[in-house]
């Protein structure tokens, strides 16, 4: 039900187009389609259907526990790791249905980077949290490793603030400057995507703005999935929102429809914050 | 002021409640100061039994070591050298069971500290979870295990196996082969420093399996998922991020371990073969201290230099093993805090 309704919802809008269609919706790089979710017998997902355009950021707003982490850790499948969880349906990446079984996880991991949402170093230097990562996939010279990661850490706008101390142990960084390592730790290993799970909920308006402009630049790159509450944040990063209720994708469009002209009922009393 | 409009059910004077300003009734004021009492006699009793503790402690360690005094005074620091351990004579040294006693429990940790992490890992990161509850109460389970029985065990089914079917190959295998050859040598007979260790490892891994599962299980599930976000497999996850993080715990779970292997002392002595000379070798006997003291108790009369000899020894493993325990606290803690 939900799935129509969400591709009717993006046919719609994509007729309704007005002054703000400065950015149309790219191609999809994932395409999911009648996805289920299970915590054992628990439906935490109900048959979503949703395209991540290529390119551009999907914000997933919604209360607590309507499935939008959920479905974050379908796409890198981080389900795999906890018995007693599983998704049917078809998740498109590439030609592939990532969720079908004898996928590479390891490699989907690389292609599909994740950020949390309370930073996690490594207990190692800022050099080695980065290089960590690449070196599960790929075998680089030094010097190729060290671009790399001046390479990375510039993308995350960290590099001026540590290239002087790359040896230091990443856990004495701050909040925000861990997890913009974080970020650059998950962009080195040059994914396709990049998930983020409320990645400025733990830190301070500064950090946050820093994190968002980042995302902003990011875009330019990678295709990127973020889990937010907050809805500003949302309008402001997305160019595409999908807004998830009880496991159900209610409505997806692009931001600017969205919070101006949602079509259900539910949406608008979220947005406005009648509920969640 | 509030008191003063209560509903006292039993009909008590009001003034004696507002003594109490906060309670109730009068009963409660009753039981509250015999609660007072109560308090400072069981606060009494805790301090006396938690300061009996440091006292026994210290009477333990000042017992021994004025029985041990004579042999310190007669042989000196040379004590810990000697060899010999002659009752004839009356030279006795302690370097044969200090031998004895550390290749034994360093053994035991070689053969202990890998398998335990085995089971470690795979019971917090491979193993589904309807076995996990059997087997980590079993590794429990071998922890109670009286040592008597490790030690009548070891006797009778380790030891033969070992003479015929394990240590004539191991020292045909070895036969050639520099260092080892001289290592795994000596008389095949089952009994002797590596069986002794065999058997320590069976007695120290439950400790150390169950310090490494609870250490790893601490490590926050956010970090391992980074780590396997970054497409590490689980052994890279294990490896550089639970490892390094639970680092210094785990090296406290193996010095507990060598605690318990250093004074381990009945299930020792049914197999290490009991004589008092340092073999080169790992399948020769020899004796620790804690199997050398309770050979040699029996026999040794009051007042006896050998007497004293054998509480210097005893002095000598509380030192070791104090010291070992020790570490492992303080490297426990460092992580829990």
């Amino acid at each position: 039900m939900s799935a129509t309704m969400s591709e009717t919802g993006q046919k719609a809008n994509v007729g309704q187009m007005t002054a703000k269609s400065d950015a149309a919706l790219n191609e999809p790089r994932i395409a999911i389609r009648g996805l289920d979710f299970y915590y054992g017998s628990n439906k935490a997902l109900k048959s979503i259907s949703l395209n991540l355009p290529d390119k551009q950021v999907t914000g997933m707003i919604g209360p607590s526990g309507c499935g939008k982490s959920t479905l974050l850790r379908v796409l890198n499948r981080m389900y795999d790791l906890y018995p007693g969880q599983r998704a049917t349906g078809e998740v498109m990446m590439d030609g592939d249905n990532i969720i079908a079984s004898g996928v590479d996880v390891n490699q989907l991991r690389a292609r599909v980077g994740m950020v949390f949402q309370k930073p996690t170093p490594f207990p190692m230097s800022i050099y080695d949290n980065i290089a960590f990562g690449v070196k599960l996939h790929e075998r680089l010279s030094k010097s190729a490793m060290d671009e790399r990661i001046e390479w990375s850490l510039s993308r995350a706008a960290l590099w001026d603030e540590v290239k002087d101390r790359l040896s230091a142990s990443a856990t004495g960084l701050s909040g925000g400057q861990q997890q913009r390592l974080c970020i650059a730790r998950t962009i080195a290993t040059r994914p396709h995507v990049i998930l983020l799970d409320e990645p400025t909920s733990a830190l301070d308006p500064i950090s946050t703005l820093k994190i968002e402009e980042l995302i902003d630049e990011l875009k330019h790159d990678f295709t990127i999935a973020i889990v937010t509450h907050n809805m500003q944040q949302a309008a402001r990063c997305a160019d595409q929102v999908a807004f998830f209720f009880l496991g159900e994708l209610v409505e997806v469009a692009e931001a600017a429809q969205i919070f101006t002209a949602p079509k259900q009922k539910r949406t608008q009393e979220y947005i406005t914050g009648r509920f969640g | 002021m509030a008191a003063a409009g209560f509903y006292r059910p039993d009909g008590t004077e009001p003034n004696a409640v507002s003594q109490s300003a906060t309670t109730g009734t009068a009963s409660a004021q009753l039981g509250r100061s015999r609660g007072s009492l109560g308090d400072k006699l069981f606060a009494g009793a805790a301090t006396t039994s938690g300061v009996l503790v440091l006292v026994l402690l210290g009477a333990i360690i000042v017992s021994l070591f004025i029985g041990a005094w004579p042999a310190f005074r007669a042989f000196g620091l040379a004590f810990v050298t000697t060899a010999d351990w002659d009752p004839v004579q009356n030279v006795f040294g302690a370097a044969v069971s200090v031998y004895g006693t550390i290749i034994t429990s360093v053994t035991a940790l070689l053969l202990a500290v890998p398998l335990a992490f085995g089971i470690a890992f795979y019971l917090t990161e491979i193993a589904p979870p309807l076995v996990r509850r059997p087997i980590g109460t079993a590794i429990e389970l071998l922890a109670a295990v009286p040592s008597i029985i490790y030690g009548m065990w070891g006797f009778f089914v380790i030891v033969p196996f070992m003479a015929d079917y394990v240590q004539p190959h191991v020292i045909d295998a070895f036969d050639g082969v520099p260092v080892l050859q001289d290592v795994f040598a000596g008389p095949p007979f089952g009994t002797g420093l590596f069986t002794a260790a065999l058997i320590l490892a069976v007695m120290v891994i439950p400790f150390i399996a169950a310090t490494m599962r609870d250490v790893f299980m601490t490590v926050p599930a956010v970090y391992k998922e980074s780590a396997y976000g970054v497409g590490c497999t689980t052994w890279e996850v294990m490896r550089s991020v639970v490892f390094p993080y639970t680092r210094a715990s785990v090296v406290g779970g193996v010095m507990l371990g060598l605690g318990r292997a250093l004074g381990e002392t009945m299930a020792v002595t049914f197999v290490i073969g009991n004589s008092n000379r340092i073999s080169g070798n790992l399948f020769g006997s020899g004796n620790t201290i804690a199997s050398l003291v309770a050979l040699e108790f029996g026999e040794s009369e009051a007042g006896s230099l050998k007497l004293s000899s054998l509480l210097a020894l005893g002095f000598i493993l509380f030192v070791i093993s104090f010291i070992v325990l020790a570490i492992s606290r303080l490297l426990l803690r460092q992580v829990k805090a």
